[in-house]
Parts: structure tokens; sequence; C-alpha cells
């Protein structure tokens, strides 16, 4: 390999620091691997810090008839029976554990009265299920985590952004990256290497997601030939800021409702009466969000466009304790005082339930070497996901992942990387700033999504996205030519003309595998096949590239076994 | 609505100058807001540190109108409207790139610090009375702004001896910790410098999430401090058990 290159060698390497890839990097640690974990942010930073509501694991500390069976059931019944049984059994199993090792990290959540973890309601979970920590327990779970990974001597990369990952006879063996701070490359040399990049949200304009979230891991691992699976599942949260502009998207956490926060239409109806009435406003997601798009549809929206939360019946003080985040959000960008007076929101893009597609017990690729955990992995959440399932999924799989990586590092010898590789991905990462007079990315990135969110959006149709496919194909064309201005010294403009590359892929992804997905199942909404069809809820779509491009093909998934069948078919 | 104006800090470590860029203003408009359309319209290699734009992540520190502020919880409309606003890269610590500075060292510090460390034979049962007090440090969300406003830091440069608010904000919240079993009150005198602090408080202020670092932090672990080295009593009473054994 050329010396052209500043090189760094690892037994694991971990793209990406958020739950997933910190757990996954603790756990390869623990089984004496040398780990590196890069990160696009500072450490810290990731898009775990945002998710708020709690970590869903079946303790039984507040409702006692919980257990992990219950727990797998509302998974697969949140995930309209589209979930990896397997994964879904393993989460529900392994949970608690999870939370109990947080805990013994530093953790601090909210206690019971009896001295024990307290648990909240939330959408979907038949019992009192979310760990949690006020509304910022992603932030408590990134802390703890992020401290026993530097008591235990990882060495992170930060601010460091891959561009491709490398391979040695067929086994994903490296990355090649580039520092943000100097635009200069670096290869990562490694015996395995775990995807925890999280999601995709950047390529809609309404999001919840962090800049980060430009679907790399996913595009990168399909790149370099490991398969993705169920990418028509995009879930929009049904409550995102609604007002004012710039804050528009920004996520009002569901523990807002699991609180006891009600949602009404403009003439004061309390609306999920008509949709859900069982469980009102804790449904599942794709439920109240398309409850909520379809009342402002047909007229019933408030004044920005949305529908009233309200949670002032509650005390003024208990909402502050328990609501801290979302007390000050809403008043200081939105001149809200939730404590007297309700929220306004509507659907936000935020979180993708498809991705690389693994092994359940491995989080194995279809890559030899690539491993993949957190919301980069498709599986675990079918069609839709429950709230608070994300953490726990971060923390099984992520440690499922590091433990695999490090034992598959130490079967394999030191991969060979060859130059041509390297070099093919260094020019194509400078192509912008070759190129005069092209386009500006951001240009490029804001008419991407237009697309994704008017025509790929909560409700799709063929016509729709037959067109978008189109609009892909030509946006695919002007992103090949983009211009960056400046220096390769921490360039967002360069930056962002890499980054659209991987979201164009994910987004063609997501519009393929929805245009032959005829059917609705939970996230993924056709006006054109408004029911389930018992033939695609046996049916996965996996996508992968061969020599010609963007492959589709659908796979049946694999009968329960009986004593899972057993636990579904009971109701309680 | 009118435009505003910003004059934004564009250079790197060998110097710069303020430029000023003409922003549409919407309403509800936050600073983030005002660097992203800049970004996206006007320079699109400006750097500027970000991730959430939701005041959970605190990657977006800068200095705008001369105090320290996330910008994604800065609005235009609560800055005053006749003049231009200007943007500043955090002074405490080196610049890189425009607004985006060097905060290694404050990765450094951390790794000085004990890890939390459960105490033998903890049974992991405790109350919520227990954790609100540590609940509060916890909160932080690693914005670095109390750094930057620290005058032991960015006047007098004690970068060797002190490790800043943050620091003592981290290990308030070990200390007080029901779990934890060990101290490092001799880490706070000796490596983090926290007899430097002359209780200000500037950092309580500007911290964007409310924690009382002066009161409930750095006061605290003074006096943790001095009563473990300086407390008369105390030490007349570990000579004469140090004699007697």
């Amino acid at each position: 390999m050329s010396e052209r290159f500043e090189t760094h060698e690892h037994d694991v390497l971990v793209i990406g620091a958020g739950g997933a890839g910190l757990r996954a990097a603790i756990e390869a640690l623990g089984q004496g691997a040398s780990v590196g974990v890069v990160s696009k942010s500072l450490l810290g930073k990731a898009h775990t810090v945002m998710a708020e509501g709690g970590i869903a694991a079946a303790m039984a500390n507040v409702d006692s008839g919980d257990g992990w069976k219950p727990h797998f059931r509302d998974t697969m019944r949140g995930g309209k029976m589209l979930n990896n049984w397997l994964m879904a059994q393993l989460h529900a199993q392994e949970a608690p554990e999870r939370v109990k090792e947080l805990e013994q990290w530093g953790a601090l959540f909210d206690r019971t009265e009896d001295g024990r973890i307290l648990q909240r309601a939330f959408g979907g979970h038949t019992f009192r299920r979310l760990c949690h920590v006020g509304d910022r327990t992603g932030l408590e779970m990134i802390r703890t985590l992020q401290d026993r990974g530097v008591s235990m001597g990882f060495d992170v990369y930060m601010e460091c952004t891959i561009v491709r990952l490398l391979t040695d006879g067929g086994r994903c063996a490296g990355a090649l990256a580039y520092w943000r701070e100097t635009g200069r490359f670096v290869v990562f040399k490694a015996k395995s290497v775990v995807m925890a990049t999280g999601g995709i949200g950047k390529a809609w304009p309404i999001t919840s997601n962090s800049w980060e979230y430009t679907g790399d891991g996913i595009a990168l691992a399909y790149e370099a030939g490991a398969e993705l699976m169920d990418m028509e599942f995009v879930q929009f949260h049904p409550t995102g800021m609604v007002w004012p502009p710039g804050v528009q998207g920004i996520l009002v956490t569901e523990a807002v409702r699991g609180e006891g926060g009600i949602l009404r239409n403009k003439n004061g109806e309390r609306f999920m009466e008509r949709y859900d009435p069982k469980r009102m406003e804790l449904s599942t997601r794709d439920v109240v969000a398309r409850s909520i798009y379809t009342e402002v549809k047909e007229g019933r929206g408030t004044e920005h466009g949305g529908a009233y939360l309200d949670i002032s019946h509650k005390p003024a003080e208990y909402v502050k304790k328990k609501l801290p985040s979302m007390y000050h959000q809403f008043k200081e960008l939105a001149d809200v005082d939730i404590t007297k007076g309700p929220m306004e929101v509507g659907p936000t893009c935020h979180y993708m339930m498809g991705g690389i597609r693994v092994e359940a017990e491995t989080a194995q690729c279809s890559l030899p070497g690539l491993f993949a955990a957190g919301e980069a992995a498709a599986g675990l959440h079918g069609a839709n996901r429950l709230g608070g399932n994300s953490l726990s999924d971060l923390l099984v799989f992520g440690r499922r992942a590091g433990l695999a990586a490090a034992q598959h590092a130490k079967e394999v010898s030191a991969p060979n990387l060859g130059e041509g590789q390297i070099s093919a991905g260094e020019s194509e990462a400078l192509r912008a700033f070759q190129q005069q007079g092209g386009e500006n990315p951001y240009a490029v990135h804001r008419d991407l999504q237009k697309v994704m969110q008017s025509l790929v959006g909560i409700f799709r149709t063929r016509e729709d996205m037959q067109k978008a496919l189109g609009e892909l194909a030509k946006l695919k064309e002007r992103a090949a030519h983009t211009s960056v201005e400046g220096s390769r010294m921490f360039n967002p403009g360069w930056h962002m003309a890499i980054e659209l590359k991987s979201m164009l892929t994910v987004s063609e992804a997501v519009t393929r595998s929805a245009l032959v997905r005829e059917e609705s199942r939970g996230a993924h909404s056709r006006i054109d096949f408004p029911e389930l069809s018992p033939e695609w809820g046996k049916k996965n779509n996996i996508v992968w590239r061969d020599g010609s491009g963007m492959r589709l093909r659908q796979e049946t998934r694999p009968d329960m076994p009986a004593e899972l069948k057993q636990i579904l078919a009971e109701d309680k | 609505m009118a435009d505003a104006t910003l004059k934004v800090f564009r250079g790197n470590k060998d110097g710069g100058q303020s430029v000023e860029f003409k922003v549409p203003v919407a309403p509800g408009m936050v600073v983030l807001d005002a660097l992203h359309y800049i970004q996206g319209h006007l320079a699109q290699d400006l750097a500027v540190r970000w991730n959430c734009k939701a005041g959970k992540c605190g990657s977006c520190s800068a200095e705008v109108n001369g105090r320290p502020r996330l910008t994604c919880k800065t609005r235009m409309d609560a800055l005053p409207q006749n003049e231009p606003i200007t943007v500043m890269p955090l002074k405490a610590f080196p610049v890189i790139k425009d607004l985006v500075t060097d905060v290694s060292w404050n990765y450094k510090v951390n790794k000085k610090i004990t890890p939390f460390t459960p105490k033998a034979g903890a049974d992991w049962k405790f109350y919520q009375d227990d954790v609100d007090r540590v609940q509060e440090f916890r909160k932080c969300i690693e914005c670095f702004l109390c750094q930057d406003v620290c005058h032991v830091l960015r006047d007098h440069d004690k970068y060797e001896q002190f490790g800043g608010p943050r620091f003592f904000v981290r290990v308030a919240g070990l200390e007080m910790h029901p779990m934890d079993g060990v101290s490092r009150t001799k880490l706070l005198r000796d490596e983090l410098g926290i007899g430097l602090c002359n209780i200000t408080k500037c950092c309580t202020e500007v911290c964007p999430e409310d924690i009382h670092i002066t009161d409930n932090a750095i006061i605290p672990l003074k006096e943790r401090v001095v009563d473990q080295f300086y407390d008369p009593l105390v030490w007349i009473v570990r000579k004469i058990r140090g004699a007697a054994s």
C-alpha cells in the first residue's frame, strides 16, 4: 500500500459514534480487540443525544405483568409482522440486561418509589416500559457509553468522514476517509468493520434528524456490495414542531403523549377517537402520523398546518420536571408555554426502519467482514418502529455487532488493501474541486429534499414515485457535476457534495422499494393500495448493486417457530 | 420581513476578518439558520460546527454580539434589529477555520478524570431524592460555553493547571453519584486546579442548560477539597490516627 496516506490499523473499525457504535466498540474492547472509532462529528454529539423518551426494556419495575414475551409481541405488532422475528426476540430478551449494565456504568435513570429504574408508558407498548431520564435519555446514554469507552481506551478519530469501504478479495477490510479539519485523506485498515452510521432523514426537508443523517453507512455498504433490506419503511414521527418555520421538524417527544398529552384539531375534537379509539394518543407512530396528516388535509388543521398537542392539564411543576427540554424548546423557540397552552405539531421524517441487511445473532452483513447495528441496520423494527425500541436496539445489537466483529477479527489474517481502490476513492471525492462552473451542491440538496417530501412522503402513489425516479436520475446527473469553492480545509460545501451521493443512493433505494410494494403496511402507506396484502406480508425487498446499477428482488421470509407464534396468539 | 446583516468571522489560525452578509429574515429564525442561509447561497465554504439544531448536542457554540451562545437557540428577533449581528468563534480555543475552533483540549482534560467506579457490593437501589442533585450535572451538553467565558482560561491561559467549569460539573456528577465509591478531591486540587476559580459565576450565566455550575458544582467541590486537605480539625485527627497506627 502507498506511503502517500496516513494509515491506522485496528482489529475492529467502528464507523459511527452514536449509541450502537459506542456499544459495539466497548464490547470489542472487552474481547481484547484493538478498536478505532471514526465519527463525522465530535465525540458525544451523535444523533443519539437527541433521543428523548426512553429505552424500552421489559424490566417490570412498574408493571409486574411485563416480560420479554409482551415486549416481543408489541414489537412485532408495531412492525406489522414484517420484523425479523429472531431479532425481535433477542431484543426483547436482552434489553433489560443492557439497561442494567448502563446503570452499572454510571447512568442515572429516574427512580421508582422503591429505588429502582422508573418506566413510563409509550405508544404501542402494552406496559409502562420505557426507562428514562426526564426527556433527555439519549444524552444520558451517550455520555455513559462515551465515558466507559474512553476509560477502556478506544482510539477515536473525530470529525473524520468515510468516503469508501475498502475490500480485500471479497471481504471488507477497511475504509478511506478524510479529516474534516484539513481535507487530507486517511486510510483505515481493519479485520472487521462495524457500520453504525444511523439514518437518512436529511433527504427530506422536514426532519428531526441532524446534518449527519445522510445515509452514508447504508450507501457505503451498498457500494461495497452489501445487501440492503426494507428500504421503503421510513418513519414519519407524528409530532414535530410546525411553527415558526426555522424550527419546523424539530422533534416533540412522544413522552408528551406518554405523560398524558392530548391531540386535538382546530375544532377542539380529540380526533384519535376516530382513528384508534382503543389506544388513542398512544397508538403506534404510523397511525398517529397519518391521522394528523389526514386532519390537516381535510381542513381541520391548526393555523400553521398541524394539530394541537396539549399537556397543560397536568400540574406545571410536573411538566417541567418530566419534560424539561420540551418546556424550554417551546418557550425559547416558539414563544409557547406548554404548561399553559397547547403545542402545534405535525409529522416529521424521523427514522429509517430499513437499512443494511444483517444476520440476527451476529449483525453480520452479506459482505464478509462487515457488520451493522442500530438505525443503519434493517430487520428489528419491520414496517414501523415503536418509540423506545431504538435506544434498546442500539444497546442489544451494538453489543452483538461488537462481539461478532471481535471474534471475526481473531479468525482472519491482516488484510491487504490494493492501491487502486484507494486512488479511485480519492479522485472521486475530489471531483467537485476539479469541475469548474458546476452547480452549488446545496442547491442540488434542496431540490432532492423537495422531490422526496412531495413524491415519497407519508402517502405514496405509483404515479408520484415513478415521477420521483425520473427526478432522482436528473439529480444524480446534477450531483455528479457540482463545483465547490474554497480549499479542502473544513469546507461544508465540499462535504455536502460528497454526502449528496449517499443521499441520492438511499433515496433511490427507498423509492424503488416503495414503488414495488403494492400494499400499505406500517410506515409505508399507498393511496393506490390502501390495504395490507397477505402476499407482501411474506416478503422483504432486498436491494443490491451489480454492474448495471441498483437491483431489487423479493425474498420470502422464513416461517416463525411455533413457540413465537404462540406468543403472538396470546393476547396478554 | 427586512434583511438582517451578519458580520461573520472568516479566517483561520493565521488570522482573518469579519465579512458582511445580508440574509432574509423569517419568523422565529435563529442565528444558525442565518449561517445555513449563508452556506447555502452566499459562501458554501463557511465553516460552522453544528449537529442537531435543537439545543441538545452543544455543537454550534459561537460568540454572538460578544456573548457566548448556542447559535441554534439565539433568535434573530431577540437581537437589536437595526445593527449588524457579529458572529465570532469561541475566543478561548484556537480557530481552525471561520467559526470552528479546536476544542480537543477539553477531551484531554476529560481523560484525566477517574471514571465512575461503583462502590463494592452496591445493591443499585437508590431514590429520586438521591439523584435529583446529580441529574442537574448530567444535563451538560458539552457546548463549552462555560469554558469559553471562564477568565482563568480565556484571559489567563491556565490550560495546563486548570480543568474549567465543564469538568467541575463532570466531577460533581461523579462525586455526588449515590453509587460511586472513589474520591476525586486530590485530582480536583492538583490536576484540575479548582483553587484557581474565584467564583465569579460567569459560567453559570452562559450555561444554556441552566446548570447552577458555581453554586451547585464548584462551591461544594471546593468545600470537599478544603475539608479533606485544609480542615485543621481533620488534619489533627489524621495526624493523631496516623501516629497511633
